[in-house]
C-alpha cells in the first residue's frame, strides 16, 4: 500500500505499524504533525493508541520511557530545543536502557524557520552514546520509524530519530509494511534496571559501554549505509541523511566520486575508512553541526577533509541543492535577482488576537519606568518583538520569561515585568514562579492566555481551566491575582490594573484571557461539523 | 520529462490546496512526487513558499535548484517577485495580480506590476476579481490553479478537474461546482494570454 505522506507524517505512520502503544510529546515545529497524525489516524484511534499531549517534552520523555519499562513500544517526539527539556530523561534513559522499544524522534530546524537555534540532535545521540537514524528521504523516514523499535529491542536501548525541517515538510509517496502487534505488559527481567542508584548506574553504564561496538557494527551492516563506488578518485563525498539527495540531484545520471551514504549512526568505521584510504580528500556534505567533518578531521588534521569548516560549504543553515554544487565546483543556475522593491512579509499577530489588547495597554502602563523591563517567552506574543508595539526585551527559551523576570529584580531592575502564554506557563512556567514566591520577588507577571497552544496551530494547552488554581497554590495572594477580558472596552481597566501592581513590591499575576482567534474559529468549524453528523445520526 | 513550480502566496492564501490538488493529479498519472511547504510561524500572515517537482523519473532533492523552476505560481503579485533567482530563464510566472495587504510597507502596487510586465513569459490577472464574479472570493486559488494547466505537462486538464473533486468530496456539489467554474476561467485567461 501507498500514501502520500510529509517526512513527519511518514514518521508517525512507520510507529503506528511498528505497532506503538503510545507518543508523547508536547508540539514544536516542525515536528508537530508527528503526533497530530497518530491523533487523526483511524486505526490509532480504534486501537486507542495513546496520543494525547504532554506538558513538556521532559514529561513526554518519562512518560515514553515509563511505557517502555512496562514492556510496550512508546514514541516520543520533539522538536530540537525540546531535547534540551528532555535532556535530563534523555540521557539516562540511555543508561536504563529500555524494555519496550522506544524511538526519540527529534526534529531540527536548521536555518532557524521557526525557531531561537539550528543545534544538531546528532550531538545528542553521539552524547548519549545509543544509535542515531537520519534518514535521506520520506521513505526510510517510514522505515526507520518502523525498524526503529526492533532495533531499540534488539540493543536494549532507545534510539534517536532525527530528521530536519525540509524533509519534515516535504511530501512524497511511502510505501507502506504490514501492521506489527502492539506487545504485551510484561515487566523488565532485571528488577534494577530501571534504579539508577550509584551501584545499579555503574552497572548499566558499563553495559551501555560494552554495546558500543555492537552499535558501529549493526551501522557498518546497516540497509541505511552504503558505499557507492565511483571511478573518479579524486574526491570522497561522505553524504549524510538528506544531504545525499542534494548530492544525487546534482548527479541525476550517477556520481562520478565514490560515496559513503550515512543515514545510521555511529559512523560506519568501515565506509569512512575505504574512502580515506582510496580517494585523495574528503568532502563531507551534512546537514546542520560539522559533527562528521571534525570528527574526521581531528585536531591534528592528518586528513584532507573539507565541508563547512573551511567555507567549502556554508558554515551556517540548511543545506540545498545549489550550495553542495557549488561545494562540487559544479556550473549552477540563477534566475534573476529579487526586484529591490520586494518587502519581506514577516509573520504578524492575527487581526483580533487578544495579544495586541495586552501590548497596547501594557506599553502604555509601563512607559513611565523607562525601557528594557519586559521579560518574554516562546509563543505568538514574541512577536510583540517587532513593530508596531516593540514591547518585549527577551525571548530565550521556554519559561524563561519568569526567571529572567526575577534575576533581573534581584539585580535591581524594580518593577520587572514578564509575559508568558498560557500553555507555556505550564510547560515550564510554573516552577519559576514558585521561585518567586518564595522569594517575594517584585515582579509582575503576565500571563496572556488564549486558551491554546497557537503558534504550532492551536493544540490543546494543559493549562485550560487551571492557571488560577495553580497560582494560588503556589501560593500567590488573592488580591494580586487578576483575571480580566482583553478587549477594548476593558483596554483602561487594563492599564491601571498593570500600573498598580508595577508598584506593588511582591509577586502580581494578571491573566488577560481570551481564546485566540485561529482556534476558535477551528473549534466553531468543529462544532458545526459535529451537529451535523449527531443530525444524520 | 519533469516540471517544477514554485507556489507562492502569504500564509491563509490556499496554496497548499493548489498544491493538493496538483499532487492528486500528478499520483493518478503514476508520475513522482516531491512537494515541500511552510508550516509553523510563517504561516501567522508571512510569506508561504512550496517546492513542487513531478517527473516521470525519481526526484532527489525536496528543493528545486536555483534557476531551474519552470513556473512561478504565485496567489499574490509582490509574493511572485520574491523567488525569481528560482525561475529558469524559459520559465513563466503566472500570478494573481490583486495584492494581500497585511504590511504597512507594502511597495507600490504600480512598480509590482510595471516590474512584473518587464519579464517576457508572464500570465497576470486579477483573479480575487474573477473568483468574486462567479460568487466565492475563497475560490481565487483554483483561478490561479486553471491558469497554470497550460504548464503542467504531462498532466491534462481532466486530471487537474478530478483533483478538485477529490480534495473537496467532503464539502458538498456546491463548493466542487464553483472550484471546478473557477478552473476554468483560468484556464481559458491562460490560453487567451499563452494564444
Amino acid at each position: 500500500m501507498q500514501k502520500v505522506l510529509l517526512g513527519v507524517e511518514a514518521i508517525a505512520q512507520g510507529a503506528i505499524d511498528g505497532g506503538i502503544s503510545g507518543v508523547y510529546a508536547y508540539p514544536g515545529t516542525p515536528s508537530t504533525e508527528i503526533t497530530e497524525y497518530i491523533q487523526n489516524n483511524k486505526y490509532a484511534i480504534e486501537k486507542k493508541i495513546h496520543c494525547k499531549w504532554s506538558a513538556n517534552e521532559k514529561t513526554a520523555m518519562e512518560a515514553a520511557l515509563g511505557m517502555s519499562y512496562a514492556g510496550k513500544k512508546a514514541l516520543t517526539c520533539m522538536k530540537h530545543v525540546g531535547l534540551n527539556v528532555a535532556a535530563d530523561s534523555f540521557m539516562n534513559a540511555a543508561i536504563t536502557g529500555v524494555n519496550g522499544g522506544m524511538v526519540v524522534a527529534v526534529a531540527d530546524d536548521p536555518s532557524m524557520h521557526s525557531s531561537q537555534n539550528e543545534q544538531d540532535s546528532r550531538y545528542y545521540g553521539k552524547f548519549a552514546q545509543i544509535p542515531t537514524l537520519e534518514p535521506s528521504d520520506q521513505q526510510e523516514a517510514y522505515d526507520m520509524a518502523y525498524y526503529g523499535f526492533q532495533i531499540s529491542e534488539k540493543f536494549g536501548v532507545p534510539v534517536l530519530l532525527r530528521i530536519t525541517t525540509r524533509l519534515a515538510h516535504s511530501r512524497s509517496v511511502v510505501e507502506l509494511n504490514e501492521k506489527l502487534a502492539e506487545n504485551n505488559v510484561s515487566l523488565p527481567k532485571n528488577p534494577r534496571q530501571f534504579v539508577l542508584l550509584p551501584n545499579f548506574a555503574r552497572i548499566q553504564y558499563q553495559k551501555l559501554i560494552a554495546n558500543q561496538k555492537n552499535f558501529i557494527e549493526a551501522s557498518n551492516n546497516s540497509k541505511y549505509n552504503r558505499y557507492v563506488d565511483g571511478e573518479n578518485k579524486s574526491i570522497g563525498i561522505v553524504a549524510c541523511g538528506i544531504a545525499f539527495n542534494y548530492l544525487m540531484e546534482n548527479y541525476p545520471d550517477g556520481c562520478p566520486y565514490p560515496i559513503a551514504k550515512i543515514s545510521q549512526y555511529p559512523i560506519s568505521r568501515k565506509y569512512v575508512k575505504r574512502l580515506s584510504e582510496e580517494t585523495d580528500k574528503i568532502v563531507v556534505l551534512e546537514e546542520g553541526y560539522p559533527i562528521i567533518e571534525e570528527l574526521l578531521k581531528g585536531i591534528l588534521e592528518k586528513e584532507n577533509v573539507s565541508g563547512r569548516l573551511d567555507g567549502t560549504l556554508p558554515r551556517i543553515g540548511e543545506l540545498t541543492p545549489d550550495s553542495v554544487a557549488k561545494a562540487l565546483n559544479l556550473p549552477t543556475k540563477y534566475g534573476w535577482d529579487i526586484p529591490e522593491i520586494i518587502e519581506n512579509r514577516l509573520p504578524a499577530l492575527c487581526v483580533g488576537c487578544g495579544h495586541h489588547d495586552v501590548y497596547k495597554a501594557m506599553n502604555i502602563a509601563i512607559a513611565t519606568y523607562g525601557d528594557g523591563r519586559v521579560f518574554s517567552d516562546i509563543g505568538c506574543y514574541a512577536l510583540g518583538a517587532l513593530e508596531p508595539y516593540n514591547s518585549i526585551n527577551t525571548c530565550v527559551d521556554m519559561g524563561a520569561s519568569i526567571t529572567m523576570a526575577k534575576g533581573a529584580a534581584d539585580a535591581g531592575l524594580i518593577p520587572a515585568l514578564s509575559v508568558i502564554g498560557d500553555s507555556t506557563f505550564t510547560h515550564s512556567g510554573i516552577t519559576g514562579l514558585l521561585d518567586a514566591v518564595i522569594e517575594n520577588t517584585p515582579i509582575t507577571i503576565i500571563i496572556s492566555d488564549n486558551e491554546s497552544t497557537s503558534m504550532t496551530g492551536g493544540q490543546e494547552s494543559s493549562a485550560k481551566g487551571k492557571i488560577e488554581d495553580i497560582c494560588l497554590a503556589l501560593g500567590v495572594e488573592i488580591e494580586h491575582l487578576h483575571v480580566i477580558n482583553p478587549v477594548k472596552k476593558n483596554h483602561e481597566e487594563l492599564v491601571s490594573m498593570i500600573k498598580k501592581e508595577l508598584a506593588y513590591n511582591g509577586v502580581s499575576v494578571i491573566i488577560p484571557r481570551r481564546i485566540c482567534v485561529q482556534k476558535n474559529r477551528r473549534d466553531v468549524k468543529l462544532r458545526k461539523v459535529n451537529i451535523s453528523n449527531t443530525k444524520k445520526k | 520529462m519533469k516540471t517544477d513550480i514554485i507556489l507562492a502566496g502569504v500564509g491563509g492564501q490556499g496554496i497548499l490546496s493548489i498544491a493538493s490538488v496538483i499532487g492528486i493529479a500528478a499520483l493518478k498519472n503514476t508520475l513522482q512526487v516531491k512537494q515541500s511547504e511552510t508550516h509553523g510561524m510563517s504561516q501567522r500572515g508571512g510569506a508561504v513558499l512550496s517546492h513542487m517537482r513531478i517527473s516521470d523519473k525519481p526526484i532527489y532533492s525536496d528543493l528545486i535548484p536555483k534557476g531551474e523552476a519552470d513556473l512561478i505560481l504565485s496567489v499574490e503579485p509582490m509574493e511572485s517577485l520574491r523567488y525569481l533567482p528560482f525561475l529558469a530563464k524559459e520559465g513563466y510566472i503566472v500570478t494573481n495580480t490583486a495584492p494581500f495587504l497585511n504590511i504597512p510597507n507594502y511597495p507600490q502596487l504600480d512598480e509590482v506590476l510595471k516590474k512584473l510586465n518587464t519579464l517576457e513569459r508572464t500570465v497576470l490577472f486579477n483573479a480575487d476579481e474573477l473568483a468574486a464574479n462567479i460568487g466565492s472570493k475563497l475560490a481565487s486559488n483554483m483561478v490561479i490553479l486553471g491558469a497554470a494547466t497550460p504548464f503542467l505537462n504531462h498532466i491534462n486538464y481532466e486530471s487537474i478537474q478530478n483533483g478538485i473533486v477529490e480534495l473537496f468530496s467532503k464539502k458538498g456539489d456546491d463548493i466542487i461546482n464553483i472550484n471546478l467554474m473557477a478552473l476554468q476561467i483560468g484556464m481559458e485567461i491562460a490560453n487567451k494570454v499563452l494564444d
